[in-house]
Order: C-alpha cells, then sequence, then structure tokens
C-alpha cells in the first residue's frame, strides 16, 4: 500500500511546494530582466482611485515604464505576497496587515502615508433622521458595518467602544465597499464608512462626521518589499506617494495627512 | 368470417349506422407525405392495415388514437365525433408495437392504471386489474415489474392495460412484431381469442400477412397512404391487386387484358380458368410453375421460355427467379433442381396449368 | 505502479487517458493542498467552537431550503421548456441560465434591486406585508436558489429530453391528463435526473457566496454560512478558513456520496 501511494506522496508534497504561488497568478507576468520596465504596485482597494491617478503620474515622469496594480482587500494582498507574489510596493489599509508583510521580512520600514478616518454614510435622503453616533444605536435604524476582520470593521469597533454605544448591525460586511453598496441601494438606513468611501460615492451617500471617529484612525502604511523586481522604481513611486504631490491627490479623495 | 358479429348495438345512431362503430376518414399531410383513408368498422370487427414500412398505417393508427394530429377528416365512434377530443378523452385502448409498460409500476399497477386514471377507486381499479391479469394468463406476474417479464408476458400485459379501461375502439400497433418466432405463434392465438371475446371495433396495424390473416374480419392494404386493396383475408389472398399483396400472400401477378380466357401480358398470353373480356389481374402461385431443360412434350395451355437470374432456398423447397417476357418466381424440390442442372443465367422452359391460373378483373 | 495497473493502461488510449489522468490531479490536487496544510493539532479546539456549528447548520439548512424552492419550481419550468413549444422557447432557455454566467456578486446586486428595501418587488413586500428579504435568512435562501436553479433545471430538461415520450403517449391513450402523466408517469421515470438535479443544485448552494453576502449580507446566526464564514477567517487567521473548508468539504462529500449511491447509481 505504502509503496503505491509513495510517489503521489512525494509528487504532492512536491506540486504543493512549487504551487504556493498560485493566488498571484494574476500578476504573475513579472518585469522581464532588463527591457521594458515594469513596477507592480500591491494597494488596498480604497486606494484604487487616487493609486491609478498618482500610476498615471508616475508613468509620464519615467518614460517606458508601466505601473501595474492589484487592488484588493489588503489582507488577501498581504496573503498572496506573504505566498510569493512578484510585488515592489505594498500599500495597506492598516497597520496589521502591514505586519504580516513586514513579519515575514519581505519589507522593511513601512511608512504611514494618510490616513482614513470613518464617517457615518447614510443614503442621500436619510430615511431614518440619522445625525449622529447615538441613532445607530436605535434599534429600528437599519446599521451595516464592516466586519470585524477587515481594517474599516476594527475601526468601527473601536469608534463605538469609544462613544460606549452598542450597536446591532443587520450586517458584517466583507469590505467597506460592499458596505457602501448597502447604503447607497438604501437597503441600511446607516453604515460606519470612511470619509474617502462617501467622497468616492458622488453623492449617492451623504456622510456625517462624528467625534468619535478620531480614536479609530486608520494607518495607511506603504514600504516596498525586499524581494522587489524593479527595486528602484519601487522606491522611487514610494516617494511620490509621499511627495507633496502624493498627498495634494489623496486629500483631495478625502484622505488625511498623517 | 361475418362483418357483423358483435353485440347488438340497441337503437344507436340512424338504422344505416347501426352495423357501423368506427367510420373515419383520415388525412394528415406532412411534407413528402400525404395520408388520405377511410375505414369502417363494424362492433366485434377487426380490421387489419396492412402495408410496407412508411405506408402510413401506424399514423393512421396515432391519428385514432388522437396521438398524430389531422389536417383533416373525421372519426367518428358509435355516433360520437372524437376528432376534437384529445388523446385521454377518447374512448380507445391502444396496444404499442413495444408494449410501453410503465417501467417503474408492477404488472398489476400498469393495468390498473387507466381505470384508475378515467375514476375508479383505487381497490376496484386493482380488483379489476388482478381479474384481466387472470383472464390473459398472468395472474402470478401480477406484482412483476416490466423488466421481469418475457416479450410474450409482455405483450399480453399491454393488450389486458388496454383492455382495462373498457374501450369503444381497441387500437393495436404491430402487436405481435416484437416477438420470437415460437412465442409469436402462441400469442397469436391467444389474441385471436381476445378480440373475438371484445364486442367493440379493433383496428389493427401489422406488416406480416400471417398476424393479418389470423387476426382480422377484414384487411386494408395501405401503400403510399392510400388503401390499394381492401376486403376479406381469403379474397385479398386469393386476388391480390399490387405487387405488394401478391409478394406477401405469395403469388406471382400480372397486370393485363383479358379477352375470352387468354390475359395478354406484355407478349404473353396467359389462359385461366376465368372468362370475361377488359383490364385484367392474372395469378399463379410459384409453385403451380414446372420447368423443363427442353420444350415439353403435349401441349400445356401457358408455356414460355424463361432465363433463370436466381436460386435461392425457400422453406424445404427451392425458388427460382425467372426472367423472359413476364417476371415471375417458381418453386421446385431440390430433387428438381439437382436433376434439371439448374444454374443462373441458364435459359430454361416454364409452363402453368390453365386450371391454377387465375384472372379477374382489374 | 503495479505492472498489471501498467498492463492495463497500456490497452487504454493514451490520449484520453493522459488528459484525463491530469484532470483529475488537476480538481484533487487543491483538496490535497487543503488537507496538507490543515492545522491538524489544533482541529479539534477550533471545530468546538459554536460560531462553527452554527455556521455550518446556517449552511445545511438554507441549501436545503433551497433546493426544496428549485424542485418545486424548477421541475416545473424544466417540463415547460422540454415538453411545450412556445414562441420564445429558446430565449426563454438561455434565460434560465442566466444565473450560471452571471458573477454572483451581480447576481446578489440585482437581487437587491428587486427584492431589496427599495426593489420593485420588495418595496411592495414591505409596506404590504411588511416583509423585508436582505439581511434574513430567507434572504440567504433566495440568493442561493437564484444561483442554484439552472444547475436543476438543465439536468431535468436533460433528463426530460432523453426519456421515451411514447410512455407519455400510452399513458394519454389511458386517459391521463397531462398532469397525470406528468406526476405518475414522466416523474417517475425521470427521477435519477431529478436526484442528480438536486444534488448539483444542493452542492452549489452550499458553496454559494457572492450572491449570498451581497443581498442577504452577514451576520452570525442569521446569514454567515460557512463560505462567508470561510472568507471572513481568510482575511485574518488564514489556517481556521482552512479548517472551515474543511469541514464544508467533509459534509458535502458526506451527504453527496450517501445520495449517489442511494439514488444516483440504482435506476
Amino acid at each position: 500500500m505504502f509503496r503505491r501511494l509513495f510517489p503521489w506522496v512525494i509528487a504532492l508534497a512536491v506540486l504543493s511546494g512549487c504551487g504556493s504561488g498560485g493566488p498571484a497568478a494574476t500578476t504573475a507576468s513579472a518585469s522581464p530582466a532588463g527591457g521594458a520596465k515594469e513596477l507592480t504596485v500591491f494597494a488596498a482597494a480604497s486606494l484604487t482611485g487616487t493609486f491609478t491617478e498618482l500610476g498615471k503620474t508616475f508613468e509620464a515622469a519615467h518614460p517606458g515604464t508601466t505601473v501595474k496594480f492589484n487592488f484588493g482587500s489588503s489582507a488577501t494582498l498581504a496573503q498572496q505576497i506573504v505566498q510569493g507574489a512578484p510585488a515592489d510596493v505594498f500599500a495597506a489599509a492598516s497597520p496589521a496587515t502591514m505586519k504580516t508583510v513586514t513579519d515575514g521580512a519581505l519589507a522593511t520600514a513601512p511608512a504611514t502615508f494618510v490616513r482614513n478616518k470613518l464617517q457615518i454614510g447614510v443614503p442621500a435622503d436619510n430615511p431614518a433622521k440619522v445625525d449622529d453616533l447615538k441613532d445607530l444605536a436605535d434599534p429600528k435604524v437599519k446599521v451595516a458595518l464592516c466586519a470585524e476582520q477587515v481594517p474599516c470593521g476594527a475601526a468601527a469597533v473601536k469608534a463605538l467602544a469609544a462613544a460606549g454605544l452598542k450597536v446591532t448591525p443587520v450586517t458584517l460586511e466583507q469590505d467597506v465597499k460592499a458596505t457602501l453598496t448597502k447604503v447607497e441601494l438604501g437597503e441600511v438606513d446607516a453604515a460606519l464608512v470612511y470619509k474617502t468611501d462617501v467622497i468616492a460615492s458622488a453623492g449617492k451617500v451623504t456622510g456625517i462626521p462624528f467625534p468619535e471617529a478620531d480614536k479609530a484612525i486608520n494607518d495607511y502604511p506603504i514600504a516596498t518589499l525586499t524581494k522587489a523586481p524593479a527595486g528602484d522604481l519601487a522606491k522611487q513611486f514610494v516617494d511620490l506617494v509621499l511627495s507633496q504631490q502624493g498627498k495634494d491627490v489623496l486629500t483631495k479623495a478625502g484622505f488625511e495627512a498623517p | 368470417m361475418p362483418a357483423a358479429a358483435g353485440e347488438p348495438v340497441s337503437g344507436r345512431g340512424a338504422a344505416g349506422e347501426e352495423a357501423v362503430s368506427l367510420r373515419a376518414r383520415l388525412r394528415v399531410n406532412r411534407p413528402a407525405f400525404t395520408l388520405d383513408i377511410a375505414l369502417d368498422v363494424a362492433p366485434g370487427e377487426v380490421v387489419a392495415l396492412l402495408g410496407p414500412n412508411g405506408a402510413g398505417k401506424t399514423t393512421a393508427l396515432r391519428a385514432l388514437a388522437g396521438l398524430t394530429r389531422m389536417s383533416g377528416g373525421r372519426i367518428s365512434l358509435r355516433g360520437r365525433d372524437l376528432d376534437g377530443l384529445p388523446a385521454e378523452s377518447r374512448p380507445i385502448g391502444m396496444v404499442f408495437q413495444d408494449y410501453l409498460l410503465f417501467p417503474h409500476l408492477s404488472a398489476l399497477e400498469n393495468v390498473a392504471f387507466g381505470p384508475r386514471c378515467r375514476g375508479v377507486a383505487k381497490a376496484e381499479a386493482r380488483r379489476a386489474a388482478a381479474a384481466l391479469l387472470e383472464r390473459v394468463g398472468l395472474a402470478d406476474k401480477a406484482a412483476a415489474r416490466p423488466r421481469q417479464l418475457s416479450g410474450g408476458q409482455a405483450q399480453r400485459v399491454a393488450l389486458a392495460r388496454a383492455l382495462a379501461v373498457r374501450p369503444e375502439l381497441l387500437l393495436l400497433d404491430e402487436p405481435l412484431a416484437a416477438l420470437d418466432a415460437h412465442t409469436r405463434l402462441e400469442i397469436r392465438s391467444q389474441l385471436r381469442r381476445h378480440l373475438d371475446d371484445f364486442d367493440g371495433a379493433t383496428v389493427l396495424v401489422t406488416h406480416d400477412p400471417l398476424d393479418a390473416m389470423v387476426l382480422a374480419d377484414r384487411l386494408i392494404v395501405v401503400e403510399g397512404g392510400a388503401i390499394v386493396q381492401q376486403g376479406a383475408p381469403a379474397e385479398v389472398a386469393r386476388r391480390p391487386r399490387t405487387d405488394y399483396v401478391a409478394r406477401l400472400v405469395g403469388l406471382n401477378l400480372y397486370r393485363g387484358v383479358a379477352a375470352g380466357s387468354g390475359v395478354k401480358v406484355g407478349e404473353l398470353l396467359l389462359h385461366a380458368s376465368e372468362h370475361f373480356d377488359g383490364p385484367a389481374f392474372v395469378a399463379f402461385p410459384p409453385a403451380a410453375v414446372a420447368l423443363y431443360r427442353s420444350r415439353p412434350d403435349g401441349s400445356p395451355r401457358n408455356l414460355w421460355q424463361a432465363r433463370i437470374d436466381g436460386i435461392e432456398r425457400h422453406g424445404d423447397n427451392v425458388r427460382v427467379h425467372l426472367g423472359g417476357p413476364v417476371s415471375a418466381f417458381a418453386d421446385i424440390t431440390p430433387a428438381a433442381v439437382a436433376e434439371l442442372d439448374l444454374s443462373p443465367g441458364q435459359r430454361i422452359w416454364a409452363s402453368v396449368k390453365a386450371t391454377e391460373t387465375h384472372a379477374y378483373p382489374a | 505502479m503495479s505492472s498489471s495497473t501498467r498492463e492495463r493502461a497500456g490497452r487504454l488510449p493514451w490520449m484520453l487517458v493522459v488528459p484525463a489522468v491530469a484532470g483529475l490531479v488537476f480538481l484533487v490536487l487543491p483538496l490535497a493542498g487543503l488537507l496538507i496544510r490543515a492545522p491538524w493539532s489544533t482541529l479539534g479546539p477550533r471545530l468546538a467552537e459554536p460560531h462553527v456549528l452554527e455556521a455550518l447548520r446556517l449552511s445545511v439548512v438554507c441549501a436545503s431550503v433551497a433546493t426544496l424552492i428549485c424542485l418545486v419550481l424548477g421541475v416545473p419550468l424544466a417540463w415547460l421548456l422540454a415538453r411545450v413549444s412556445f414562441p420564445g422557447r429558446r430565449l426563454v432557455r438561455a434565460l434560465v441560465t442566466v444565473p450560471l454566467v452571471l458573477p454572483p456578486v451581480v447576481g446578489g446586486v440585482a437581487l437587491l434591486l428587486v427584492l431589496g428595501r427599495r426593489g420593485i418587488v420588495g418595496q411592495w413586500l414591505e409596506s404590504a406585508f411588511g416583509i423585508t428579504l436582505p439581511f434574513t435568512t430567507a434572504g440567504v435562501v433566495i440568493a442561493e436558489a437564484f444561483v442554484a436553479m439552472p444547475f436543476l433545471v438543465i439536468s431535468v430538461e436533460g433528463a426530460l429530453r432523453g426519456a421515451d415520450q411514447r410512455f407519455e403517449e400510452a399513458a394519454a391513450t389511458l386517459g391521463a391528463s397531462r398532469w397525470v402523466v406528468f406526476r405518475r408517469v414522466t416523474l417517475p421515470m425521470i427521477m435519477p435526473g431529478v436526484v442528480a438535479g438536486a444534488v448539483l443544485c444542493w452542492a452549489r448552494a452550499l458553496g454559494e457566496f457572492g450572491a449570498t453576502i451581497t443581498f442577504a449580507g452577514n451576520f452570525p446566526g442569521t446569514t454567515r454560512t460557512m463560505p462567508l464564514a470561510v472568507y471572513l477567517a481568510l482575511e485574518t487567521e488564514p489556517e481556521a478558513a482552512i479548517v472551515l473548508s474543511l469541514v464544508l468539504l467533509a459534509v458535502s462529500v458526506i451527504i453527496l456520496a450517501s445520495l449517489r449511491d442511494r439514488w444516483v447509481n440504482s435506476p
């Protein structure tokens, strides 16, 4: 029995070892050695708009360079990097997810480049007449929060704790965009989302600032990766994000300077 | 067999319709095919639709059952119009060629299916079904599933299932075609008995002349969607009117012109036992043909020189295919073949006695 | 590999065997990956956590109810497509398969637009009956049924097309109305196809993620099914996600295997 199985066990072990790069298959067409230059940036989904714009700026300043983005949940991106995805830069939506990467000695010296603050997001017509955080504790008000496992959810828990409120949401969404969608469609009366998301919703969601948001500010760290295939470019891109020009783009979108 | 052997239908319909149970004109138009036949069937009468494959027999049966939509025509059963009714509302029972017993139901449940559909209480339907199975000799197979039944048993269950709804019209589509030769013989005579007991009209479709002869009171020969001949089985067998029927009943058949006792078929004059003038059919059995190497002495009335096109076994005898002025089959004994030393291509003399040659108006 | 196996393989056409084995490896290897990387030492305590059982129970109940709904609605729909010719039947058949190609998340949004609080039908449901579907267990069932129904319809329609319609004709000549024909002849004869379709449908519903999280949201006890729990666990604790996946896998394999033996393989 063992004789028959043994080659299979070996094959499985080898293959599963080789295959651990699997999740990153979408970005596997990494920069070729020499030739045209390519920069691969893994960035939190909430950075989609601003980073795309900065990428264009970067390409204009470095002719012949292409910037490729992989936007997604910070935790997923961190997992992909840990599993060997060939990325040059990682911009995360929380220090915790960045820590996954630095713990593996895959990135060094992350710098906080922006911070994001929660707001109460309500549908444009605000059917439940929500105007401050206390209203969210009203059982008649349907509230969506991010799940605690994702950064916006962790921040929401912190903010609500700071306010001493107990809120029972109807749903714990998998990411902030999904939470925002529920508000946009009017399925919930209120949600705790980032100010940047409110601005990105272009009027479909109204943002209500609340003081306890200051207790739950989310830092966004950025770092070049130690195994970056395009190391120099990676550093230059991080510099662009940290520059005044980068700050302008980011604050325009609702981020706050650190 | 008399045409109206059934039970008296008292006071039903007009006086002229008393002897007619089914009166139908069936028209079905398909691309490249048109069926147009009329048939009347008396109560208790069994009519066989006989014809080659593709003649439209099964289409006719399906039209009667309401399974094929008619392009025109009318079906009336005991004075009641059926053509507007869907299959499930027609007072019919049908036995399909491969029986189509429901595979998930037992023999008893198959037979009880019809009565149940027609509103008979479950217990009563099962009692009736058991009685019918008993009648067809399958009381011990009541609990068996169709796939546990032999071909002959399945055929009898199918018949019982069709009879269970007490139909006014029984339709049988090639009821014996799926059986092997031995079973067929036995089931054929049983089926004949059951049909004798049935007092409604029966239409059966077959391409087997023996089935038709044994089971039917009257034959309707269908070719190319139209009726080409009908009559009592013996009449059809004696006086075929198409090559197809002639081949079925095993006769050499020619069309010619009669003048007195002679019928002119092409160049050849055939003498028959009948006397009349005008267009005629003339027929003789292959066994009546005698073959000679040289012109025989004496003077048989019908004699011609033929060419041997082929020789094959035919039952215990040998069938010789003859070409020449008329093409014909001759059935002779193997001993005769040896004696005459026959081989294909050979020229030979053929003769038939006038007394074995029959002519009838075309 | 023993010589007898090699001998047997020699007689098989390698043009078929090689891709077949490659296909099998391709399908099985990711499962092997899960098994190899599973944190076996902490498996026990992880499984004992109440939220795991809660999510599992919710998954099985919702998938089963969704399958029932698919059976009640999908079998007649398959019958309509297979047995009744009506104008636009090809279009309808194509529409039925839409949930197969639609990204489930989009399906979830579509369901919100129709059955949500402000949806075309949902609005009326709420004002007339006080029923809201999003963020409820019923919402999970609806999302799963929406995504899984095509599997049932396609399977049953295939079975109907394969079934010999002459049995239905035979039943009609015995006086059975179309409903009786369906119930007493057609349905029993296509039962293996129906069961196979229901099994596929159930499996699809059990693994449903996108439409569920979009339409029904994610809340422990009411709408957090196993796939949702797996997804969230992946954010913080990949090992926990593997454990949850294994549980889902084990339960579905056990149920599917027992169903197949009992129903699908026997005529």
